[in-house]
């Protein structure tokens, strides 16, 4: 499907566009809100704040989530913080700063007039959550505390200890829970959409799956916002709950909405590595631990000595040594490659090889190990909790793992997706990262879209469009409810010699091989002749237990993997098509001869917008429109870290 | 190393649970307790029986979804974490371990280890929240707020609502939890217009949800991941007793007309 793709930016300069568009947009009368539905699926920071929003200004919400309560959701695992251009640190920042931080970390693949804007709504976020309860860290004085965090030189970032993304879920939570309890907003838990309705060229409601009795059902509505996260599962371990997926973004695609640079993933260089066959997911390590640690792998390949025995001579600081300028302090994507390429040259330790050590002997030589503990002290017992070793007297050993992806479903300015009616808000669309996230700006996001955009944006579409009109009589319902549950059904049948995480483990060390940290053309055309394999086998060899009328966790599971199955090898294809190195994607042809990513600036200045075109021998056949990025207020350069 | 597991197996809330035993071979020390159910999943799956349900999301300690009672603690022998952190070079070679559900009125099992923990969010819903609206917020450094006090009620907010004070409590009472949330938001500045109100509200609905009364065996404090104290139960009470006199008197001390 090809796409006649409008991004609706408003004219004018950068700093007016969202006030005046503001002013563009239709409003709701409020007495006609209430006449509207909108669903909402998630509950995570866009979700939550979105439900809780549309609740407070009179519409008739209804919010899904897969958890068995709404708190759950993954936002509350982010644990460093929230940028926004307050400038309470007097060091200069502005909305400007951090609109042009943004895009520069994104290797100039997002679109300007949504980064502006999210700067923009920055600082609203700041005062909405103080005013909610949450408790931001605090100067002794009782004002609000900065820190540091990667990719800007300013001080911007908001903190609630290492647990920011709970304190701010658990603030849109209680702004969801106080609209639930008005009944503004019904709350569905332990309900997993496996399909959106769409109608005449609309989206007009949602199928979803009661977790606990398997009773599938239509819920209708006249719009659909899907708040649905990332799909950084597709390599089986990743940093995400064990939960998260690409179904209801997936879905969406395949009643055709657009999906944008799926290929488009971070990798986070500071994860604790994986300890053998058994592991589930991967712990991710606060970046800020690069700050005193000092990352080295030994100089003789598959040197299997204890790290205390190597003497100074025979260690490889590799980071120090590639970029003496910013050495262990380089950013995300070129922390995560050299680590890869250490390891792979047989230089990693630890089990398979697959670590570096992240070494404080010379910060607690240095500063004491007073000094670290207050730093880090609850990192390092974290780290000592999972891997059994104490990293005061040891190295730590990290090795980086899937942590986000910037890809997603596209959206306008609006962020309606290309479906009228559907919207994707927070990690599930693409907006705003462009090829790389900075460290901070996942919760930025995801509030903004919540609280700011889509309550102001879903009010003109409906302005526009009026109620959907479309009773629960419709064929359309019935006939997509016996599709989901003939799915379902299927799913059941499956009486195979494999369980379904073999399968993922499968697909999720063929993609991290081929599709990960490093990809090459002949790589990703190896993947795109395997992952057709493994879903075949998954369709021939899975095994699922129980009934579908029941909580089955085992069906759920399967579910997941069939879309991931189909999800992966576009991501392979959009990987493929993008010939240059930016931000997360790292193509091996595309470097320069010093190995660092070389962008094209010329052929690849767009978003890479993906539509289903149909179906051949069996297999998902997808077309790409592109939708030119152009930029009028940043000049594009090349990042360098040396 | 071997293991030999005890499972609580109950297929839903109508019908009687029991202990299943499971014997396990080849248990990596290093793997996690969710692990270990996770591979003892993957053998009943092969054989065609149905794999044991539990809350897992995370899998680092906050989402609260872990809900075992391992060995008689809830989240197991290891203080200030959760099951989904619990590895197993904290048991010993070939111990036996009994898992079950938590246990308490208010949480009915659904089926196996997993139970219904929608009072909760039902607690929250009550009056767990300042009410303000989208778009209305002032400047957030307006109001200043003491390092300490804001500690204070962070140390209150980090609660993760998986429900260990209920089980742990011989009264399954919830009272730590509900603590926490009207202590976190009763200590801030912005908590106050509706701190006594939300007291009366929340206590009110914890009672309606069948949970017990605290008794201060403190047990929920041993059990708790996140370390919360019951010096929160004591903030909750001291409110309590201030809200429902406020409630039958008048600002003078004269008794109301009920």
């Amino acid at each position: 499907m090809q796409f006649q793709l409008d991004a609706k930016i408003p004219s004018g300069p950068l700093d007016r566009k969202w006030s005046k568009h503001k002013f563009d947009l239709k409003l709701v009368n409020p007495a006609n809100k209430r006449k509207y539905t909108v669903i909402v699926v998630g509950s995570g920071l866009a979700g939550a704040a979105a439900a809780a929003s549309l609740g407070e200004l009179g519409y008739n919400v209804r919010c899904f989530c897969y958890q068995d309560s709404p708190r759950r959701a993954h936002s509350v695992a982010a644990q460093g913080g929230i940028n926004a251009a307050k400038n309470y640190r007097n060091d200069g920042d502005s909305v400007w700063r951090l609109f042009y931080d943004t895009i520069k970390g994104g290797d100039f693949r997002a679109r300007e007039s949504n980064v502006y804007r999210l700067a923009e709504l920055s600082v609203n976020i700041i005062d909405q959550c103080v005013a909610q309860g949450v408790p931001f860290a605090r100067e002794y004085g009782g004002l609000l505390a900065n820190r540091s965090f990667g990719g800007a030189q300013v001080s911007r970032t908001f903190y609630a200890r290492g647990q920011t993304g709970q304190q701010l879920l658990l603030g849109a939570y209680s702004a969801l829970s106080r609209q639930i309890a008005q009944k503004t907003v019904s709350m569905h838990t332990a309900t997993e959409m496996l399909d959106v309705l769409v109608v005449d060229g609309r989206a007009r409601g949602i199928v979803v799956r009661d977790l606990r009795t398997g009773r599938i059902s239509t819920h209708l509505g006249d719009a659909v916002v899907l708040c649905t996260g990332g799909y950084s599962n597709v390599f089986f371990l990743s940093t995400n709950a064990k939960g998260c997926n690409v179904t209801a973004t997936w879905r969406a695609y395949r009643r055709g909405a657009g999906f944008a640079n799926p290929c488009f993933t971070q990798i986070h260089p500071t994860c604790i590595p994986s300890s053998g066959e058994h592991q589930s997911k991967l712990t991710l390590m606060s970046e800020s631990l690069r700050n005193d640690g000092r990352i080295w792998v030994p100089k003789q390949a598959g040197d299997k000595r204890h790290p205390s025995d190597i003497p100074e001579s025979e260690r490889d600081y590799y980071l120090e040594r590639r970029y003496p300028s910013f050495g262990n302090l380089s950013p995300r994507d070129i922390a995560s490659r050299a680590a890869k390429e250490r390891c792979d040259a047989g230089f990693g330790v630890g089990p398979g090889g697959l670590g570096v050590y992240l070494d404080f002997a010379d910060s607690i030589k240095r500063l004491g190990r007073k000094v670290i503990e207050e730093r880090y002290g609850n990192l390092f017992e974290m780290y000592e909790s999972i891997t059994g070793e104490d990293p005061y007297t040891e190295p730590m050993r990290i090795y980086p793992a899937p942590h986000y992806t910037m890809g997603g479903l596209w959206v306008d300015y609006n962020l309606m997706t290309t479906i009228p009616g559907l919207f994707a808000a927070g990690e599930a669309n693409f907006s705003d990262h462009g090829a790389n996230r900075l460290g901070a700006s996942a919760l930025m996001q995801g509030l903004a879209d919540g609280y700011f955009v889509v309550p102001y944006t879903i009010g003109d579409y409906l302005a526009r469009s009026g109620p959907s009109g479309l009773g629960s009589d419709h064929a359309a319902v019935a006939s997509l409810e016996r599709e989901v549950g003939d799915r379902i059904k299927k799913l059941v049948s499956l009486n195979g010699n494999r369980t379904v995480d073999s399968i993922h483990r499968e697909l999720g060390r063929l993609m991290w091989d081929k599709c990960g940290m490093s990809r090459n053309a002949a790589g990703l055309r190896e993947a795109l002749q395997k992952i057709p394999a493994i879903a075949e086998r998954f369709w021939r060899e899975v095994r699922v237990t129980g009934s579908g009328e029941e909580l089955n966790q085992c069906v759920e599971k399967a579910g997941r993997l069939a879309d991931f199955l189909e999800f992966a090898e576009l991501m392979c294809i959009d990987a493929l098509e993008r010939n240059e190195s930016c931000g997360g994607h790292f193509r091996e042809e595309y470097q320069t001869p010093d190995g660092e990513a070389l962008r094209n600036d010329n052929e690849y200045c767009y978003a890479a917008v993906w539509g289903l075109r149909g179906t051949e021998g069996g297999r998902l056949t997808h077309d790409l429109t592109k939708e030119p990025l152009t930029f009028e207020n940043v000049h594009l350069a090349q990042r360098s870290y040396k | 190393m071997k293991l030999t597991l005890y499972v609580w197996r109950q297929k839903s809330a109508a019908q009687e649970g029991e202990f299943r035993r499971y014997d396990m071979q080849e248990v990596s020390p290093d793997s996690s307790f969710l692990e270990v159910l996770d591979l003892l999943n993957e053998q009943l799956i092969l054989k065609g029986e149905e794999p044991i349900e539990f809350e897992h999301d995370c899998r680092e300690g906050i989402c609260g979804c872990c809900s075992m009672v391992i060995n008689g603690r809830p989240h197991g022998p290891k203080k200030l974490h959760t099951t989904c952190q619990l590895h197993m070079r904290n048991f010993e070679d070939g111990a036996t371990v009994y898992v079950e559900p938590w246990r308490a009125a208010a949480f009915p099992v659904v089926k196996d280890l997993v139970v219904d923990r929608s009072s909760f969010d039902r607690i929250i819903q009550s009056g767990g929240y300042i009410s303000v609206n989208t778009g209305s917020a002032p400047e957030a450094n307006s109001v200043p707020i003491g390092k300490e006090v804001i500690d204070t009620a962070m140390d209150a907010a980090t609660c993760i609502g998986c429900g260990a004070c209920v089980a742990a409590c011989p009264n399954g009472s919830a009272a730590l939890f509900t603590a926490a949330k009207i202590s976190h938001l009763g200590l801030l500045a912005q908590g106050q217009p509706e701190r006594y109100d939300r007291v009366l509200r929340m206590v009110d609905q914890m009672d309606k949800e069948l949970f017990g009364s605290c008794t201060n065996h403190g047990e929920c404090q041993e059990a708790c991941p996140k370390g919360i104290s019951i010096k929160y139960i004591s903030m909750m009470n001291r409110d309590f007793i201030r809200a429902t006199a406020a409630r039958v008197m008048d600002p003078k001390g004269a008794m109301k007309a009920q």
